[in-house]
Formats: C-alpha cells, structure tokens, sequence
C-alpha cells in the first residue's frame, strides 16, 4: 500500500521555489530518510505532508489531501518537528489528558509505561524539562498513538549523543512494524543509515536521489585504494576523492564490485560521503544523479 | 542517579509495555470541544485568578468597613426608602462591577494573545498534529469570553455577594430594625438573575464583535497584536472625521461599547440599571445583537481561515 504518493508537487515562496514539481512515493512499512542541505525543501514537503501548508501539484497521504483533511488525517499521522514545539506551560499531566480526549487512538497507559522509565514525573510542566527530557516527553505521547504515520523533521536536533541514540533505538524497538511508515529529515546522516530502509536527497526543490537502501549499497561502493593503483582505478571514473592518512578513498557510482575489488577493500559508502559527492556533482548537472 | 545526563535513569523507552491494540474509539465533537476548552483553562490561568482574585479584594475591603456597619445601618433607618436602598446595594453592586471589570480585561487580553501566543512559541506545529480542526481550535477560543468568562463571573460575583451578605448579617446580629432593613432592600436572587441577564447579554453577545476582531487581529499579526487591534480602528475614526467631517464610526463603537439599552450616554451605560432597561424580548429583537453576531461569525471565519495558513512566526 502507498502511504504517500506525490506528482508534480510544488511550492513557491515569492520567487523562491522551495519544490519544483517533485514526484515521490513512499510505501507502507518503510523508513524514509529525506537528506539534504539547508534550504533544499525537506521542511516543505514534511509540511506539505502534513498539511500545514498549502500546494501546488498532486498529494495524497494515507489515502487523502492533507490541506483539506488535515483533521481527520492526524487520526493516523504523528509528528515531531525541529524543535521542541510542546508548549512552556503544559504540564505532563495535562498533556496525557488531553491527548487522551481528543485523540482516538491514544493509548494512555502506553504513554504511561514509557514515561516510567524517564526521569520525567506527570506533575513536570514542560519548562521544567531539559532538552532531551522534552524530546523523550514527545516521543512517549507519539508513541502511545497508534499511528501509521510518523514524519520527524530534525528529531534530535541539539540533543546530546545518548538521547539520540536512544531515540532512535526506542523507535525502533518499541514503535515500529511492517504497517508503519517513517519519513525523517535529519543533518546527522550517519545515526540514521542503519535505520532507513529507503533514501531520498534533496536540493533545490529536486529530487537528486531516490532509492532503496539494498540499491544504494549496490550500487554505491567505495575503495581503499593504494597510491599505484590510483591510475587504474580513477579511470574508472570516481564520483569522489578523498584523501587519509596516505591513502585515497574512491567512491564510486554503479561500478562492478568485482572490478573494484582489485585495487583495495571495498566497502559500503556512509551516505553522508555519497550526499557531498552527489551534491557536488549536481553544480554541472542539472538532474543529474537522479536515477 | 538523579543526574539528568545518566543514560540508565534516563533512558528512552525500550521495551514493550502493551502489546494489546486498543480498538479506536470515536471522539465526538463535543468532546474535543470540551477539552479544547479546558485546554484553553490550562493555559490562561488568568480566566479565574483575576475575577477570584477581585472578589476577594471586594471581599477584603467590605470585611474592612462593616467595623463601620452598625452606626452606618442606624444612621440609614433615618433615610428615605429609596436612599437605603442604594446604599444597602451599593457595596454589592461595587463588587459585581470589580469581578465584571476585571473579566472583562482579561477578556480582552485572552483574546490578544490566543491564535499570536502559539504561533510565537511554535506549539502550533504541536496542536495542529493532532486530529483537532481549526474551526473547533477558534470556536473553543472564542467560547472563553463570549461564554466561560460570562458564567465564571457570575459564578464568582453570586459566591462573593452571599458571603458578603453573611458577613452583613453576622455584624447586625441583635440588631433588629437594621438586619430586617437589610433583608428588606437587599433580593440578592434579583440581583443575580440582573447579573447573569447582563453577562450573557452584554459582555457575551453583544460585545462578541469585539472578541472576533481581536481574536482575528491575534492570529493575523506577526507582532503587536494589541496595536494592530487598536490602530485601524483609530485610523476609520480619523479617515472618517476628515473625509466627511462625521463620526458615524466611532459613534456606532462607542454605541456597541455602552450596550443595547444606551443611546450615547457612556456614563450613564456604566451603571447596571441603565443596562436593565432593556428586556430579554426587546434585546433578542434588536438588529443590533444579531447585525454584532454576523459580524462576529465573519471575524471569527476569517480567523479560522487564517489559522489554516499560518505559520509559526
């Protein structure tokens, strides 16, 4: 089942155009990691998805157009934003309570459970929380929901290592199966790469990428390579070069493994190398690595 | 182990709480009303301190004068009906107008900041992930001056005044002549069928308007709020006055302030029998309340609109 699905979606600030007519689809069950720089559109189409800003172009989530049933849509769709966005004054009380009336699949002993094992007491106001604490606050009432749809724009954005890891660990474990989907945006690309399941990069208001995370790996390689063999193996057309410690890194797009293995140890690239490669090829091409 | 960066004490939810998948439950509308509401109550704690707050100043000053009560009741049986009877109710009706007055700031205020306040602090990206439409979100809001704070009032005016009464009545005791002078004058059940009339009618419906354009002006403004709500309403005045040398607008604001039953007279407005004047028959008759109510409706549909669009500043 398709849990979104988007054609020719586009979005225009004045003479900015934060999406340019973006085709996409994400399946039920997948973990979808939306990278890409500041300003590529990822906050806009995380909007668009939510319903939170009016488009141009064709959308459908779970089924519906978010800017017309924004309402009835969050019923199966949950979401955390860049910053901490609960409000100062809530008490953690108040917000099980509230969810509890006005949500239908709330499951308040869920939250409850999860919250018993933070530090967080229900009497807590949110200002009385620190970062982390309001991050693992938003999470527990998320996960409590029944949802299919989690969109996390920068989750765990000035967060400090350990709430981050256990951010997404906790998802994982405890929040997802096969019938849940997951769009993340996030900066911090090499905590989420054992996660996703499928990647998309953005720049401008394009797609540049849009794969499978099994497609990236294979198609996506790179090489230690030794300095005689450096000849050989950039004639094999590297879309990246790095230097380290006397060796060069080669990283390659859609290159015979088997080739590649002549020249030193290859491996699976992290995304993030393969983001700076992509982005910085995308200067000449205009849709260039896109598949 | 209380540290806040232990990662044991501190760790996210990891394991399974309950595996059990709860059939989803139908929320009525009326139910998301109702927390919708509450959820305003939480957040403006100034809906019922300041009316309490004020009725227990108008209590702590009237605690304060009945030390006076005897000889003022004795000098009072010298006076004409008419006469005690104004002074019986005076402190009463004082009371009345320091809570009403005191609602009616908050009113005022409530409204200034309800759709600009979670815009500033981004909780709007919050409220509006939950399956709560606008509509209800602006309603709930605007049912806090037009309805809550016009119960709440009275509410709290009818428990100060019985109070006050009880204190009158203590401080008399023994004394005959002016006790039965008290209980004479003083029907505190008319006094509060008056005052609720008053609320609902005045402060609820007919200044619904006001609540509107405010509410409107709040989730409109990126800043200021208060002087967006102000400014155009100055600038009508003055454009007005120097175009056509009238004053029809700041008449018509100034004849929505002073209420149905007042022609021009502000002053005389400010007195709770000038409002009596008018009956609940001649008041749901008035164009004036139901032309306010459309006006009303069509502030608070932009501000639904607005809303819809808006994004955290």
């Amino acid at each position: 089942m398709t849990a979104i699905e988007a054609r020719g979606l586009r979005k225009a600030y004045g003479a900015t155009l934060a999406l340019d007519g973006v085709n996409f689809r994400v399946d039920e069950g997948r973990i979808l990691g939306l990278i890409g720089p500041n300003g590529a559109g990822k906050t806009t189409a995380l909007n668009a998805i939510l319903g939170l800003t009016p488009y141009q172009g064709e959308l459908k989530v779970l089924g519906r157009d978010p800017w017309n049933e924004r309402d009835q849509l969050m019923r199966d769709v949950c979401f955390i934003a860049d910053v901490a966005v609960l409000p100062r004054w809530l008490r953690v009380s108040q917000a099980l309570d509230y969810l509890a009336g006005v949500h239908p699949r709330f499951d308040r002993e869920k939250a409850q459970g999860f919250l018993a094992k933070t530090n967080i007491r229900h009497s807590n106001r949110v200002r009385e929380l620190s970062k982390g604490m309001v991050t693992q606050l938003h999470l527990a009432l998320v996960m409590a929901i029944d949802a299919k749809l989690l969109v996390l724009d920068e989750p765990t954005l000035g967060l400090d290592i350990l709430y981050r890891k256990q951010f997404y660990d906790s998802l994982l474990n405890d929040y997802f199966d096969r019938n849940r989907t997951i769009v993340v945006t996030t900066h911090q690309v090499e905590e989420v790469q054992h996660v996703l399941t499928d990647l998309m990069f953005m720049n401008r208001g394009r797609i540049v990428l849009d794969c499978s995370m099994e497609e990236f790996e294979s198609r996506y390689l790179e090489v230690l390579v030794p300095p005689e063999k450096l000849a050989a193996a950039r004639s094999l057309k590297p879309i990246q070069e790095r230097q380290a410690l006397g060796r060069s890194t080669l990283l390659f797009d859609r290159v015979d493994r088997q080739q590649l293995a002549g020249f030193g140890e290859v491996r699976t690239p992290s995304i993030a190398d393969v983001f700076v490669a992509v982005m910085s090829s995308q200067a000449g091409q205009a849709q260039g690595a896109a598949r | 182990m209380n540290t806040p960066m232990n990662p044991q004490s501190n760790a996210m939810p990891e394991s399974p709480v309950n595996t059990q998948v709860p059939a989803p439950t139908v929320i009525s509308a009326t139910r998301r009303m109702y927390w919708s509401v509450r959820r305003e109550l939480w957040e403006s704690r100034s809906i019922y301190i300041a009316p309490l707050a004020a009725g227990g100043l108008a209590l702590a000053g009237f605690l304060i004068s009945t030390i006076h009560l005897p000889g003022k009741m004795h000098a009072a049986l010298a006076l004409n009906p008419m006469q005690q009877h104004d002074l019986i109710e005076r402190p009463y009706n004082f009371a009345a107008f320091l809570i009403m007055g005191s609602t009616f700031i908050v009113a005022i205020f409530y409204c200034l900041d309800a759709l600009h306040g979670e815009r500033r602090d981004r909780s709007i990206l919050f409220w509006k992930s939950l399956p709560v439409s606008d509509l209800t979100t602006v309603l709930s809001k605007a049912s806090i001056p037009i309805v809550i704070l016009p119960l709440l009032t009275f509410a709290i005016t009818v428990v100060t005044q019985c109070i006050m009464l009880l204190l009158n009545t203590t401080a008399l005791l023994g004394n005959g002549p002016s006790l039965s002078m008290l209980w004479g004058h003083l029907s505190l059940w008319h006094m509060s069928l008056m005052l609720l009339f008053h609320l609902l009618a005045i402060h609820g419906l007919w200044y619904a308007p006001f609540y509107g354009w405010l509410l409107l002006v709040s989730g409109w403004a990126r800043r200021l709020p208060f002087l967006w709500a102000a400014l155009p309403l100055l600038a009508i005045g003055v454009v007005e006055k120097i175009a056509f040398n009238t004053l029809h607008f700041g008449a018509m604001l100034e004849h929505r302030m002073g209420g149905p039953g007042s022609a021009a007279s502000a002053a005389n407005s400010m007195s709770m029998d000038s409002l009596m004047q008018v009956s609940l028959g001649q008041f749901l008759m008035s164009p004036g309340l139901w032309i306010g109510l459309a006006v009303t409706a069509a502030f608070l549909a932009a501000a639904v609109r607005l809303r819809r669009y808006r994004e955290p500043i």
